[in-house]
């Protein structure tokens, strides 16, 4: 992919933090930075500074499988993650970075009758909202991915599935760097390898309450009226800083990818019911995944159970990739929030945001949930199309359960 | 990942389904907040923490069990 790289990328890394900013964003990961990235252009908003523990894109957005679509199953969802998908296509252009973003397709088959019904449900609601998700039959799959086994070893028989056209995928670490480069360009501070210690309020009794006033880090106090919370997996290691209870619990997500395979596998396949998911990335390596750990961990370890689930999962429905070797695996560890939707927006402690819950399906959501955010810190008010997944929603009893779009359960 | 059961030793985690034990703090006294609380929040520890694990494809128990979670 080197010929790709038309040139490197400049960062201007912060060096000492300014004693205050307008805004200070915790976490340099994909959404940090696209809401960084559009304070500066939208809004002009650029006395920003992103401090990340570690480096940028170190955690979740460094560690997902990268894909891109907007088939979920209620409207609140598909409107937000279809933003996120039309932003993705125009990001290229916009940033001037090559993001190696490819419109693949995305068949999520089914394997039950079950299945079927809520799949076409799927694609119903996807159509009324102007999203192209169709649903085919088994020899329309076996048209779009020829290497399927329809019988599904036996047990698992492919009955149908939804294809959801827009589906894509996006080298994640291109799309860090792109938000940071254009974040940084325009005079936000990016601060690496700088922990948040504490978060100042003043007026409360620092229960989830008061006004925000600044944040504590190794690099020491940074004073600030707004604080946005983007970090993943460690969300509530943040909001127990101001005392803030959160529906929040942190799992642990695997993923492995194969060697090359010499041929080109089109489409993103999903399986729903086997909780099972598979893509090629550009170097022909097959990447897959399945559902997160039950019990929370912060993690990072890998486990043989998993390597054994997934590539028994694969190759019921791929036998050819039984052919191919596992190269590595890894872990990432997700904030996952009791409906399964991400939690965006105000909290009870004044000028403190956060951006969570983005589980196991954060990578698809950086550009709306960025783009969303920086309107929100910058006129003060909750966009339309982030409103439903306000932390509040569990207090009113507007919860979104939407956990059968999230691919990985 | 290996569970101990009290009932039937070492076993699979995957035998196991984990449970929560939830703990409204303290200062929270109005009814219906600590009721949410109880519904929505959790502590979600990093470190060594108590939790229930019930043995469904064993003894079909609950325990309670340490783990290390950091």
């Amino acid at each position: 992919m080197n010929e790709q790289v038309e040139e490197e990328i400049t960062l201007r890394w912060g060096g000492e933090p300014r004693p205050s900013y307008d805004v200070v964003i915790i976490g340099g990961g994909g959404h940090g930075l696209a809401t960084a990235y559009y304070l500066a252009t939208r809004h002009g908003i650029t006395n920003v500074v992103v401090v990340e523990r570690n480096w940028i894109g170190s955690g979740n957005s460094g560690r997902n499988t990268t894909i891109i679509r907007s088939n979920y199953g209620i409207p609140a969802s598909v409107r937000f993650y279809q933003r996120s998908v039309e932003l993705y296509a125009g990001l290229e252009a916009e940033t001037g970075r090559s993001l190696m973003h490819r419109r693949k397709g995305l068949l999520w088959i089914h394997h039950s009758e079950t299945g079927i019904r809520a799949e076409r449900a799927r694609a119903h609601l996807n159509q009324a909202l102007g999203v192209e998700t169709e649903f085919v039959g088994p020899e329309e799959i076996r048209a779009i991915v020829p290497e399927i086994d329809l019988s599904g070893g036996g047990r698992f028989p492919v009955m149908g599935a939804s294809h959801h056209l827009p589906a894509a995928t996006a080298r994640h670490d291109r799309v860090v760097w792109a938000y940071a480069e254009g974040a940084a360009a325009r005079g936000v501070d990016i601060l690496q390898h700088t922990e948040v210690t504490g978060i100042r309020t003043s007026g409360g009794s620092g229960r989830g309450d008061g006004r925000v006033t600044g944040v504590e880090t190794s690099q020491g106090f940074i004073a600030a009226g707004t604080v946005l919370s983007a970090t993943a997996g460690h969300t509530t290691t943040i909001t127990d800083l101001v005392g803030l209870r959160m529906p929040i619990r942190t799992h642990q997500l695997q993923a492995l990818v194969t060697n090359q395979y010499g041929g080109t596998f089109q489409p993103i396949v999903a399986s729903a019911e086997l909780a099972f998911y598979v893509s090629q990335t550009a170097r022909g390596q097959m990447l897959m995944g399945a559902e997160w750990e039950r019990q929370p961990s912060y993690s990072y370890r890998s486990g043989s159970e998993f390597l054994r689930s997934c590539t028994a999962k694969a190759i019921t429905l791929l036998p050819f990739l039984s052919g191919l070797r596992v190269l590595r695996q890894w872990t990432g560890v997700c904030d996952i929030s009791p409906d399964s939707s991400p939690i965006m927006g105000l909290t009870p402690v004044d000028g403190f945001l956060v951006t969570t819950g983005w589980g196991t399906w954060g990578f698809k959501g950086i550009p709306a949930g960025g783009e969303a955010l920086a309107e929100l810190i910058a006129s003060g008010r909750t966009p339309a199309l982030i409103a439903p997944f306000g932390l509040d929603r569990f207090a009113r009893d507007r919860i979104l359960a939407d956990a059968g779009s999230a691919g990985t359960q | 990942m290996k569970l101990h059961c009290p009932n039937c030793g070492s076993r699979s985690v995957e035998e196991f389904r984990h449970g929560e034990i939830p703990q409204v703090p303290d200062h929270l006294t109005d009814v219906a907040r600590r009721d949410l609380d109880r519904v929505w929040n959790r502590p979600n520890p990093q470190g060594l923490t108590v939790e229930a694990w019930f043995h469904e494809q064993g003894c079909r128990r609950w325990f309670r069990h340490e783990r290390e979670t950091s």
